[in-house]
């Protein structure tokens, strides 16, 4: 039988009572939202935070809204809606890709946006999806509110920008004109986490690549951004040769290791075959030409 | 630490460790052994009970999150002596053997049918995507859901 370790356990109802909370309470308190990442590791004793705050009663954290150019989620917004967002869909069709295989429909049922990105494991697919999509999210603590990109959440394995007597609290994707955007992942099973997995997101103007986005899960530490491959394409028409060119860095660039789900070598493929393909698909969106 | 919640239409309250798990509350604590403690992973979807109406596994979630909530386990199926039409089909087409997954499956099934009372045979399979069973095979529990889902509309 897997229990988690004694812990202190607090419900917050606002956002400010949950800061006040985990200000209080030190640097041994997690945020607890969906539990579905959280609670397996605490099973494990592999995370044995000493008190809980549970944001799952704080109203207004979960909304999927288009305002001043930006898509803005708010970070207890649960995997079921992210796949179901029409307007997420259609701005940003890389999230019902991957959404359609985070986990399994009982679990995208409890588990979180915020969640995803907070636990920080190399492995889960939205923070591959937000950094392809440049993402900038919000951060707020006893002194307001700061705004980080992607780019410089993630500090490490299981860590994040995100400091103690603070909480996420929304993530923004901005809407860009000529957007096409896909997820490939290869899973052994239903359900199971990537052996590897490519999110892109282009955006076109004029035939030509203004900006491309690339990011892979579960072939590193952390998430994997393939800034390489996005300089060689930006600038350039989409081409066959280009996209192999790209494939190529994205198996030079990622550092998988070997375990159950597959030794280097092809994980170190996987993840080419995977960023082109998503390449192809992303690009053909945002032409829409998709097959 | 003082949790209320209703189950299965009645308001329990009970004094619990924050660190209690569902499925423990509901077998051990209200002494309703129908939902199983399968895997313990959130993998396999035998301790599936639905939260205000949608199915959740009950391994992964602390009873204390639960308070102010509406859960509902395979207790709540039967009415009156009557089968739930989804428990007739899983009898009617032999869609189990064991009956470990069972309880899982016809609340997953269950919360399925009333968001969609006519599912196709990929919504079906998608939607038990996180519910294992290790010995009828999945054949039998699709067509029991199909048979339910006709029944439903039959009632209607």
């Amino acid at each position: 039988m897997q229990t988690p370790a004694p812990f202190g356990y607090e419900r917050a109802t606002s956002l400010d009572g949950a800061i006040a909370a985990l200000q209080r309470l030190g640097s041994e308190a997690r945020v607890i939202a969906g539990g579905h990442s959280l609670l397996p590791m605490m099973k494990l004793r592999l995370a044995n935070p000493e008190h809980l705050v549970d944001i799952n009663n704080i109203p207004d954290l979960e909304y999927i809204e288009e305002r001043d150019g930006e898509i803005r989620i708010g970070a207890l917004t649960r995997h079921v809606d992210l796949l179901a967002s029409e307007l997420l869909f259609e701005r940003y069709p890389v999230f019902r890709d991957a959404e359609s295989v985070i986990a399994d429909p009982v679990v995208r049922n409890r588990g979180t946006i915020g969640g995803s990105l907070c636990q920080a494991d190399a492995a889960e697919d939205l923070s591959a999806v937000c950094a392809a999509a440049k993402a900038d999210v919000v951060i707020r603590g006893t002194d307001g509110e700061r705004v980080v990109s992607m780019e410089n959440f993630h500090v490490g394995p299981y860590m994040t920008a995100v400091g103690a007597g603070e909480i996420l609290t929304e993530i923004r994707l901005k809407v860009r004109p000529g957007a096409g955007s896909a997820h490939e992942k290869v899973e052994r099973r239903a359900g199971d986490w990537a052996i590897a997995a490519a999110s892109v997101c282009v955006w076109m103007d004029g035939g030509t690549f203004a900006d491309v986005g690339i990011a892979l899960s579960a072939v590193g530490l952390t998430t994997i951004h393939l800034t390489r491959a996005e300089d060689l394409l930006r600038g350039k028409a989409p081409s066959y040769e280009l996209f192999t060119e790209a494939a190529e860095i994205a198996s030079a660039d990622c550092s998988p290791m070997a375990d159950g789900r597959g030794p280097v070598d092809y994980k170190r493929h996987l993840a080419g075959v995977l960023t082109g393909r998503a390449l192809r698909r992303a690009t053909a969106r945002a032409l829409n030409e998709e097959a | 630490m003082e949790v209320t919640m209703t189950v299965n239409g009645e308001q329990v309250t009970r004094d619990v460790e924050p660190r209690l798990l569902l499925v423990h509350f509901i077998r051990e604590t209200l002494d309703l052994t129908g939902t199983h403690w399968g895997c313990d992973t959130s993998n396999c979807g035998a301790c599936v009970v639905l939260m205000d109406g949608k199915p959740v596994k009950s391994c992964t979630t602390l009873a204390v999150m639960c308070d102010g909530h509406d859960i509902r386990t395979v207790e709540s199926l039967e009415k009156n002596g009557e089968l739930d039409p989804i428990q007739q089909g899983f009898h009617e087409l032999h869609a189990l053997q064991c009956g470990f997954c069972t309880p899982g499956m016809l609340m997953t099934t269950r919360a399925l049918l009333d968001e969609n009372p006519n599912p196709t045979d990929h919504e079906i399979r998608t939607a038990i995507s996180g519910a294992i069973c290790r010995c009828t095979g999945y054949k039998n529990i699709v067509a029991a859901v199909h048979w339910a889902a006709e029944q439903e509309r039959q009632e209607v």
